[in-house]
């Protein structure tokens, strides 16, 4: 039979990507199943995975959720205990902006992929009157190169995950500073499985839930970044991604 | 329910007028010109059944609108019911989500304490099973530019 296949977001933090292959080695010893770890190094790859039924397990940003759930048939499984996906408007210490209200049209911003961050972010330029067709977007690799092209003046403002943006060194962070933080709680990764694994998503659901609970298993967690996996259940995921259609328009 | 506002909840000088809410009932409206700016970086949330009833509220809801959770689950949703606002503005909302679209527009809410806020709300129904169970509101932070349009807009409107 053909391994089960598993992918992570690509937003993931470099320093958690040998956490997500000590979990994939957990998880097959305590499933007795052939699972492979696949990651894509981009939304784009990963998503054409999804189109062609290559992925059965995912832990995946919220904004695919609709997709995988609504037309995939994703069902959810677990989420990180205590992280939601929040984003962060910065800009550098020596610009003459102090509110996100000051910022003109015209200007240029930092942006990652991260499709979720880069909504929740345009949000917050919303009340400036400021979308998509009068500010010049500019994609960074990683959120360091966002914070390396304020620095440099490359770009005037930078939309940042919230996690990353603590993560950057203290003396990047001491030259920057953030006009606005969100604090919406209710966005974050889930981790997520497709039919093929649909018939085992009890026994998969109490084994993560209880994860933490085994030696083994809370250091693989600790390599995550988080301490615990929490149940998502099935009207939870449905009320983000309603959520998450209400902010993609 | 939907009862009267009392002077003793209202802060500053308010004007008073009454308001034909839920197709039959009436409330007596006190409000004032204090505005609350909407809260950075946040979204306000709410959930109604079918009938408009609210079922569901999250914190930067009961903190914006000033009454306690007890107070809005249960409550229709007109609670929140400015006078400023145009009937039309709320018949097009419903007309639209019942046609099973996406609404969105800028409204402008009361306060328990006759106060007002300005958000942009989009509205949208919660679709299981292919079935409608419920409509839920997220409301964020508005364009000043486009509240300074409502506000010379919605008079109009009556
Ligand atoms: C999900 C949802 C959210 C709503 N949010 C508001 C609101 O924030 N403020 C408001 O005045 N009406 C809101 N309405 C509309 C009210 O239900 C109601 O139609 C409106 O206040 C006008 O009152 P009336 O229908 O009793 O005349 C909402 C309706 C729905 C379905």
């Amino acid at each position: 039979m053909m391994p089960y296949q598993f992918t992570v977001s690509p937003d993931f933090s470099p320093d958690h990507l040998s956490g997500w292959f000590f979990f994939n080695t957990w998880l097959q010893r305590q499933t007795g199943e052939a699972i492979h770890l696949e990651m894509y190094n981009s939304f784009q790859s990963q998503r054409e995975a999804i189109q062609r039924n290559e992925v059965d397990l995912i832990y995946a940003n919220p904004f695919d959720a609709a997709m995988l759930v609504r037309e995939k048939g994703f069902l959810p499984l677990v989420k990180a205990n205590d992280v939601s996906d929040e984003a962060i408007i910065a800009v550098s210490l020596d610009s003459a902006v102090d509110k996100v209200t000051r910022l003109m049209p015209g200007i240029t911003v930092a942006v990652t992929e991260d499709p979720d961050v880069r909504m929740m972010g345009m949000i917050m330029l919303e009340p400036a009157d400021l979308n998509a067709d009068n500010i010049k977007i500019t994609v960074c690799g990683s959120y360091v190169l966002v914070a390396k092209h304020l620095l440099q003046g490359n770009a005037d403002v930078g939309i940042f995950l919230a996690e990353a943006y603590d993560d950057l060194s203290n003396i990047t962070k001491s030259k920057l500073k953030i006009l606005v933080q969100s604090q919406i709680s209710v966005i974050h990764h889930s981790l997520m499985m497709g039919s093929r694994l649909a018939d085992k998503r009890d026994d998969i659901q109490n084994l993560l839930v209880t994860m933490n609970q085994d030696e083994k298993g809370g250091k693989v967690l600790k390599s995550l970044g988080f301490d615990a996996w929490i149940k998502v259940e099935d009207e939870e995921m449905e009320f983000m991604i309603d959520l998450m259609d209400t902010l993609a328009i | 329910m939907i009862r009267d506002m009392k002077p003793e909840d209202i802060v500053g000088d308010y004007k008073e007028t009454i308001l034909g809410l839920y197709g039959s009932i009436t409330r007596v409206i006190l409000y004032t010109d204090i505005e609350t700016p909407f809260p950075e970086g946040r979204l306000i949330v709410s959930t109604t059944d079918k009938d408009g009833i609210i079922t569901h509220v999250n914190k930067a809801f009961v903190e914006m609108s000033g009454y306690a959770e007890d107070e809005l689950l249960g409550s229709p949703h007109s609670i929140l019911r400015h006078p400023d606002m145009p009937s039309v503005a709320f018949k097009d909302l419903w007309d639209t989500v019942n046609s099973g679209k996406h609404w969105q527009g800028y409204v402008k809410n009361l306060r328990k304490d006759g106060g007002y806020y300005w958000v942009k709300a989009t509205v949208i129904s919660n679709i299981r099973q292919g079935k409608v169970v419920s409509y839920t509101s997220v409301r964020r932070k508005p364009s000043r530019t486009k509240v300074e349009e409502c506000i010379k807009l919605y008079p109009t409107l009556f």
